[in-house]
């Protein structure tokens, strides 16, 4: 009897353990699965993760050589038709705002240069455009849908994320503010 | 009511100017592929996240085969677990992905499609895709539908993500 009952004990104590490792491997794949999408919200405020790409002219870009600069970081496809009608707003945006200290930095994150370099050519596009891959993706808390902008101040912190077609009477007045209130 | 020729004329003029010129323009952008927009798949057509999450958690049934039609590094970052990368459609190196992934499997298999590289109602590769294998003959295709994106329908839902 005291033998049986020891059995019942150490099968529940069994089950018990299966059952909280379970649970455990569930909530740790869960905290992973939505860390890449927190990561990117969690950006704001924190000092924009630091990367260094040759752009579409063989020149790199480095984004610490642009501190001091309110710097606006779009991530883009060649196919994505949104972004394609932000780019050019973007483009003139720096001609208009260079003096002031505005970059912007385009990240395409297209699978082959071919495409990019010839939608870059139909646009006309001035602004330094670096091919993107899935490591600078991670390092801005996954890049899982375009368009996706950071604005990133002065200070290299980033003050702003816009996930989609900006609006661009909100984002040049972002710009602004930024470009005049933060110390160069 | 009898219509004059010309009249007859310029109506199917601005039905293509209107309808198939945009495609027309776009397919000539990128290659020889006719871009069909996600809009035109049909509601029965569409799968929901939420269905699609509840579908992978189920041991019985016909597992679906997720093919991703986008980009090849929004699939590096992260994709539906099992998903298997078949090319942005709207790209004729990607309609060749997709081509080649396809040809050997019964038209009746049960196939899940999923971009989410942008807002639906611009995405040109859903749409595309869908369509291509339709084409194909395939006669049980569903398509993911992600309204904003990737990241936002199925990401910051706290849906699984593999790499």
């Amino acid at each position: 009897m005291l033998v049986l009952k020891s059995a019942t004990i150490s099968q529940r104590w069994r089950l018990a353990r299966r059952r909280h490792i379970l649970c455990a491997v569930f909530l740790i794949a869960s905290l992973l699965s939505a860390n890449a999408a927190s990561t990117s919200k969690v950006l704001i405020g924190r000092k924009a993760p630091e990367f260094a790409r040759e752009d579409l002219r063989g020149e790199t870009v480095d984004l610490a050589r642009y501190r001091g600069k309110v710097v606006l970081l779009n991530f883009w496809a060649t196919w994505c038709a949104p972004c394609r009608a932000e780019l050019p707003r973007f483009d003139h945006w720096q001609a208009e705002f260079k003096a002031e200290g505005f970059q912007v930095i385009a990240v395409a994150m297209d699978d082959d240069p071919a495409l990019v370099r010839n939608v870059v050519g139909k646009l006309h596009l001035t602004l330094p455009v670096v091919m993107g891959d899935a490591q600078l993706g991670d390092l801005y808390g996954g890049v899982f849908g375009f368009p996706v902008s950071y604005l990133i101040g002065r200070d290299e912190v980033v003050r702003n994320r816009f996930a989609g077609e900006t609006r661009p009477d909100q984002l040049k007045q972002e710009i602004r503010i930024l470009l005049t209130t933060s110390p160069r | 009511m009898k219509l004059a020729i010309w009249t007859k004329l310029w109506v199917v003029v601005a039905a293509y100017a209107a309808f198939l010129l945009p495609a027309t323009l776009a397919a000539a952008q990128f290659g020889s592929v006719p871009i069909v927009s996600a809009t035109e798949i049909p509601q029965s057509a569409l799968i929901q996240p939420v269905q699609l999450n509840a579908d992978l958690q189920k041991k019985a049934g016909e597992a679906p085969l997720i093919l991703q039609v986008g980009s090849n590094m929004m699939f590096a970052q992260g994709h539906i677990p099992g998903a298997e990368f078949a090319g942005p459609a709207v790209q004729p190196e990607g309609i060749e992905l997709l081509r080649n992934r396809a040809a050997s499997l019964p038209r009746g298999k049960y196939i899940v499609l999923y971009c989410g590289c942008c807002p639906w109602t611009r995405c040109p590769n859903m749409g595309t895709a869908y369509r291509f294998l339709l084409g194909m003959g395939f006669k049980n295709v569903k398509a993911l539908y992600l309204p904003n994106n990737f990241g936002e329908d199925w990401v910051s839902k706290g849906y699984r993500v593999e790499k």
